[in-house]
């Protein structure tokens, strides 16, 4: 390495001065991909909006207003996007379904996480008859009519927020150990895992500390792209009545509700739809983005 | 060659299919509630002649096997709710009506999907390739329930060129707008997937040798390389296939179309158990089926893949 010096110094200095980790490049990357970068200030609207949002209204999200049934979006009243068919105001809803929905999304997302880079990484680095029949696991349950059995069990157990959240994050774990698996089957060859192999380093160490770091790119990806996807499930469900109950609400229980209204009270049907369309548009456009930046192949 | 990979696929299809049936079959018995539970309670002879009626009396566990063993002759049972019905009877009639919806929105899709993409690889990095791939984003971030009542609304309430809902007798001007809902965020999300592979694939030397060669432009995009290009599309079909016939569910729901997909909730919540452990296996059969079809054509348009 010392062998050519001043090649090195030289090196050194321009990489000290753009930096060189992983992370840096792709926010270099990232900031200058101009989609992404918007996408994730809207992104970043959308959720200081839903959180603080509730507090510029007088209203409650709950509270029905006989006297203003269906009444348009006005400044005035303070009803900013209207109310519904029984007269509660639909700009604190449509904020609290923002909440419900961004929340079922990240909590599911973190189920899969959690759940997805374990059995992944395992497999992967285990291998031979384990790794076999943990992906064989993986494909029979890939190829079963998911939803169709989270609609069963919503309908089975009731409506019950929990149930919400393990029933999507059992589910679309699925794509993140196949992920994992595959990127732990690279890394399994690399020399860093030999050489800890080699200082006597436990399995599970090694997983922890030399495995799961790496797969951190691959898996922050994934998870900006299941997140809408989780999303988008949860509102599924509400719209067929099964998702969160009543006062609660999402996104999906808002537009079902609007569309039935529609004809004659189109703000209902959009500006929950709106929203919940932004949001899944902007996170489809950052992990693309951010799937760009970290990818070192176009290094 | 071929019918041993066949056969191979079919048997591994088996494990799926039994573990399918017997998640929903317990999950469903252990749930609270049963389908004679209404607002009077029912004498207790009465319960009891139901019960055995319907094997309900047996342990669970015989249950079960009884049920294995009607499905393999192909016997589904009687419905709970619709008592004058079977359920083969009940999915017989509702089975068209999906199958007619999913497979246009499929076809819909992976049409113009694969246009707009090729397309858009064709022009890219012009503003025709940022309208048209802007366009498929959005396409992708509308899910087809917000799309079905908007569409509605445009075309049916105020235009009132077509109409809001129903199936008639499958007409074409009934299927139009429930088909539209149904494709479109696939048919975006095909476009994507046909860019990406396309763009790469226009890269690639075989590409370069044909345009050397002098081959003209349509030849070298709908020829050599639209055929390289397509198998990431080829390998989603089967995602695809199963998520249409999901979104068939809301869609049957929405414009009140006589399909499967409605069956099933309304079962569902009627725990109409034997109506919707039918539907459930019959969806799950057709997703393993497609996903062998499409296993066989990648493996037919791929030579790099061969059948183990």
């Amino acid at each position: 390495m010392n062998a050519s010096a001043p090649a090195v110094s030289r090196f050194d200095h321009a990489a000290a001065a753009s930096g060189r980790s992983l992370w840096q490049l792709a926010w270099l990357r990232l900031k200058r991909n101009r989609a992404a970068l918007g996408a994730a200030i809207v992104l970043g609207f959308i959720v200081l909006l839903v959180t603080f949002g509730p507090i510029l209204s007088q209203y409650s999200y709950s509270e029905p207003h006989w006297d203003s049934i269906s009444a348009p979006p006005s400044l005035e009243t303070g009803h900013y996007f209207g109310t519904d068919s029984i007269g509660r105001d639909l700009y604190v809803r449509t904020l609290y379904g923002g909440r419900m929905s961004l929340m079922v999304g990240l909590v599911a997302t973190g189920v899969a996480l959690l759940i997805g880079v374990a059995w992944g990484a395992i497999a992967g680095f285990v291998g031979g008859r384990v790794d076999n029949l943990m992906m064989r696991i993986v494909d029979i349950l890939y190829a079963l009519p998911f939803m169709f059995l989270v609609i069963l069990l919503m309908v089975v157990f009731g409506r019950n927020i929990l149930l919400i959240f393990v029933a999507i994050g059992s589910y679309i774990w699925l794509d993140m150990a196949r992920i994992v698996r595959g990127q732990t089957l690279s890394l399994r060859q690399k020399e860093f895992v030999e050489a800890a192999e080699a200082l006597g380093v436990r399995s599970w160490v090694i997983i922890w500390r030399h495995i799961v770091p790496n797969l951190l790119g691959i898996v922050a990806v994934y998870v900006t792209l299941t997140v809408p996807k989780v999303i988008l499930v949860e509102s599924f469900l509400s719209f067929l009545g099964l998702g969160v109950q009543e006062p609660n609400t999402s996104w999906g229980a808002l537009v079902n509700n609007g569309a039935q209204d529609m004809e004659f009270a189109p703000w209902g049907l959009f500006f929950p739809a709106v929203l919940l369309a932004a949001t899944l548009f902007c996170l489809n456009f950052l992990g693309d983005g951010l799937r760009d930046a970290l990818d070192p192949k176009d290094r | 060659m071929l019918a041993r990979f066949i056969v191979k696929r079919l048997l591994g299809a088996i494990p799926t299919l039994l573990i399918l049936i017997t998640i929903a079959f317990f999950m469903i018995r252990v749930a609270p509630g049963g389908p004679f539970d209404a607002d009077k309670t029912l004498p207790p002879e009465v319960q009891a002649n139901l019960d055995a009626k319907y094997n309900l009396d047996q342990p669970l566990f015989t249950q079960y096997l009884n049920y294995l063993g009607s499905v393999l002759r192909g016997d589904l049972g009687p419905s709970f709710q619709y008592s004058d019905f079977t359920v083969n009877e009940l999915i017989a009639e509702g089975f068209p009506v999906s199958i007619q919806l999913g497979a246009s929105a499929l076809a819909l899709a992976l049409l113009f999907g694969v246009l707009i993409g090729t397309t858009a690889a064709w022009y890219q990095n012009t503003r025709l390739d940022y309208a048209l791939m802007g366009t498929a984003m959005t396409g992708i971030a509308i899910p087809n329930f917000v799309l079905a009542p908007i569409l509605i609304l445009i075309f049916a309430v105020y235009f009132g060129w077509l109409p809001a809902g129903g199936w008639g007798n499958g007409e074409l001007r009934n299927m139009v707008l429930p088909v539209i809902a149904l494709s479109l965020p696939y048919m975006a999300y095909v476009a994507r997937l046909t860019r990406g592979s396309m763009v790469e694939t226009l890269r690639s030397d075989f590409v370069r040798t044909a345009r050397a060669k002098g081959l003209p432009e349509w030849k070298i995009i709908g020829k050599h390389s639209l055929k390289v290009a397509l198998l990431p599309v080829v390998s989603y079909l089967g995602p695809a296939a199963a998520a249409i016939l999901t979104g068939s569910v809301v869609i049957e729901q929405i414009f009140g179309l006589p399909g499967m997909g409605r069956y099933f909730v309304q079962g569902a919540l009627n725990r109409d158990y034997t109506l919707v452990m039918g539907v459930v296996i019959v969806i799950g059969l057709l997703i393993v089926l497609f996903n062998l079809i499409v296993d066989i054509v990648y493996a037919l348009i791929d030579p790099r893949i061969r059948y183990e």
